[in-house]
């Protein structure tokens, strides 16, 4: 199980064909490219990957597939690690342009306004740099005031790079933690002797860890990789010497998808929802046909431990905000008899936001779960130990993460960890809260099913809302939000914490941050509106309106417009201008103004739709939402 | 190993590395014969050659592979080992 040949994703015995394939045809095929990416391979064969992929989408790229300008400012040999970066943002469908600095120059790079670097204004920056540029000339005699200095000149050099990279091109940050490349001195009191190299280097990346947390940077935990994977794996000094590579070649495509999952989850694009199987993925044997008293699970067995150790790793997935959903062939009765009768059972059936146990095939039932939890299947991870089942969905739904789960359960968790699939970048209560959320959510929807008059279900909700303008203890949440939803968002414009930051303060500006708490539950903040004086005179202009899909239906929108115009009235605004931005994701906004009663305005040459409402004419309308201040 | 197993297998590698399944290689082969065996891509075939092969060069070794047949009678003299 090699993460540097990425053990999760399925061996393909056709690559070879399958490549040479895709070469012959001259028809732009990037989902097959996207396929292929999607296959397990070694750093060779990423490469061939690349010079393909790249020779087909040289001129554009594909159409329609979101694209990131990425810059790798590095002190050492970075570019070998491009092709990997690449294949694996094509393996998450994002089409990535990469530029890297000449050899150790990135701070005149940054330093330069007509840099190359400047041309290329990049969207997100990595810095990656080697252990001993970081370290500079350190005496392992030097005393403990010594190397703290130096620690903290170290860790604060990043830093004024950040600041300025995102004075600069308002980009994301990535920030490279130091490799632990250097021998021990001391033994395995290292850390004692305050001028060791590692423990400087230790030392280091606590630090910057430290200084990115509270700038807002996100970290690639090398560090914490090579701790996995064993130092030996990923840093070989013969190559070092010979052409200052840090980074073996060979782990380049663990590396490229390390790159690849940070860039995604700031883009809101990491996986959001882990679907299991039952029979031999949460427990061993068949409960249908061996009984309940017979599964493998539990004290008594090393499989049975496996499996306990499993459903604990998932249990805790959940507690950090990923949401648990079963699909499973099985009639649903006996499939649920283990949640309620079994001892070792870690996972309940409260666990789950969707339970689905039948006999249809799984592509179907996995549609069947992304409606009902709302999110999109290309949120959706399918773990299922028959490659049956798993090849049928990798066919059907190609937008779902399927893992290629060990034979071995007790690899399960592992697989599932390497894959990176739920990489998060940002704590918010939200993320805490947000399983319980969707299990009530699930409930409310039942509740929805059995009554048929909607206003009375809505009313039953007993809704409030709570609203205000944008302040800081919001900050981090809307940022999120402005970043990561697709669906319900009628511009899609993505804000830096920078910027959001520089909105709250403009007094022009009129925002909201909406929460919604019903009998249920707290659904946390759900809503974000930004809005501005347009070029017209007494024109306000809806820049921002996103809403997170999982109060769809229940009047928010309207509640939300009742403030907005209101506000705007007190401002001396005589017309709102909404704006619709369409994208591949956000159909279901596109008649959002229509419906709130908006008039057609016109249409720009961006094909963005235009929407006009008069401020004096409106009648607020009518919803079951108490509304209130934060 | 043979000579001819030693030639087969870098053959394979140097194919995979250069994307050209054509490729055939003499002892006297360099790496300025074939399109795309630049210095980065002599770092890719000398580490995929070592990860085939199961050995590992040394840093002086390395220095001295010039042409194919350097190869050849490094694995060789490894493999014996």
């Amino acid at each position: 199980m090699l993460a540097s040949h990425l053990w999760w994703l399925p061996e393909n015995a056709d690559w070879r064909e399958d490549l040479r394939a895709i070469g012959a045809d001259a028809a732009v095929q990037w989902p097959a490219l996207v396929k292929l990416a999607n296959c397990r391979m070694d750093f060779v064969r990423t490469e061939r990957l690349d010079k393909l992929a790249q020779s087909k989408f040289e001129a554009a790229p594909p159409p329609g597939m979101p694209v990131v300008r990425l810059a790798i400012l590095g002190s050492a040999m970075v570019s070998h690690l491009i092709p990997a970066i690449r294949v694996a943002l094509l393996r998450r469908r994002i089409w990535a342009q990469i530029y890297t600095n000449p050899f150790g120059q990135y701070l005149q790079d940054l330093a330069d306004p007509n840099s190359a670097l400047h041309a290329f204004k990049p969207d997100a920056v990595l810095f990656a740099f080697d252990a001993r540029h970081m370290l500079g000339k350190i005496d392992p005699s030097q005393g403990a005031a010594a190397s703290a200095r130096m620690i903290e000149e170290a860790a604060l050099r990043c830093k004024d790079l950040w600041d300025i990279a995102r004075s600069a091109f308002s980009c994301r940050v990535i920030q490279q933690t130091v490799l632990p490349v250097l021998p021990n001195l001391f033994g395995n009191n290292e850390h004692r002797l305050p001028g060791s190299p590692q423990g400087m280097i230790a030392r280091i990346n606590d630090r910057i860890r430290q200084l990115a947390d509270e700038g807002g940077v996100d970290i690639l935990a090398l560090d914490a990789r090579a701790a996995q994977d064993g130092i030996a794996q990923w840093y070989d000094p013969v190559l070092w010497h010979r052409a200052k590579i840090e980074i073996a070649p060979p782990m380049s495509p663990l590396y490229g998808d390390l790159v690849a999952r940070l860039i995604a989850a700031q883009r809101g694009r990491s996986y959001k929802c882990l679907v299991l199987d039952l029979d031999n993925t949460l427990w061993g044997g068949v409960v249908g046909d061996d009984g309940v008293e017979n599964l493998v699970l539990g004290q008594g067995s090393a499989a049975g431990e496996a499996f306990v150790a499993f459903q604990e790793y998932t249990h805790q997935l959940s507690r950090r905000g990923i949401i648990l959903a079963v699909c499973s062939k099985n009639e649903e009765a006996i499939a649920l008899v283990p949640f309620a009768s079994h001892p070792d059972m870690v996972l309940k059936r409260s666990s789950f936001a969707a339970f689905v146990a039948n006999w249809s095939d799984k592509a179907t039932n996995l549609r069947a779960i992304a409606e009902q939890i709302n999110i999109g299947l290309d949120a959706l991870v399918f773990a299922d130990d028959n490659p049956f089942e798993r090849n049928l969905v990798r066919r059907e739904l190609p937008m779902v993460a399927v893992p290629e789960l060990p034979e071995d359960a007790a690899f399960y968790a592992q697989c599932l960890a390497d894959a990176g699939y739920f990489e998060g970048v940002r704590i918010t209560g939200e993320d805490l809260a947000r399983s319980g959320q969707y299990q009530a959510n699930t409930q409310r929807d039942v509740a929805r099913q059995s009554m048929s008059d909607m206003p009375t279900y809505l009313k039953s909700l007993e809704m409030q809302m709570q609203a205000g303008p944008f302040d800081a203890v919001g900050q981090a949440r809307i940022t999120q939000l402005i970043n990561k939803t697709n669906q319900f968002n009628l511009t899609t414009r993505r804000y830096t914490e920078q910027e959001v930051e520089a909105i709250t303060a403009d007094p022009d500006a009129i925002t909201f941050q909406v929460r919604l708490a019903d009998k249920y539950g707290d659904n946390g903040m759900i809503a974000v509106v930004i809005a501005k004086a347009s070029q017209n005179p007494n024109e306000l202009m809806i820049d921002t309106w996103l809403m997170s899909c999982r109060v769809l239906g229940r009047q928010v929108e309207q509640a939300t417009l009742n403030l907005l115009v209101n506000e705007a009235r007190k401002r001396g605004y005589r017309t709102v201008i909404g704006q619709f931005r369409p994208t591949e994701k956000n159909l279901l906004v596109r008649d959002h103004y229509a419906t709130l009663g908006f008039s057609a305005d016109r249409q720009n040459d961006d094909g963005t739709n235009l929407w006009r409402l008069l401020v004096e004419d409106y009648v607020p309308l009518e919803t079951h939402i108490k509304v209130g201040g934060i | 190993m043979t000579d001819i197993e030693i030639m087969e297998g870098i053959t394979e590698v140097v194919r995979e590395a250069l994307d050209d399944d054509t490729i055939i290689l003499t002892s006297k082969s360099v790496a300025g014969d074939f399109t795309g065996w630049d210095s980065f891509k002599h770092i890719t075939i000398v580490v995929a050659t070592e990860m085939h092969f199961g050995v590992k060069f040394r840093t002086a070794e390395i220095e001295s592979l010039k042409e194919i047949g350097d190869f050849v009678a490094l694995i060789r003299k490894k493999k014996a080992a």
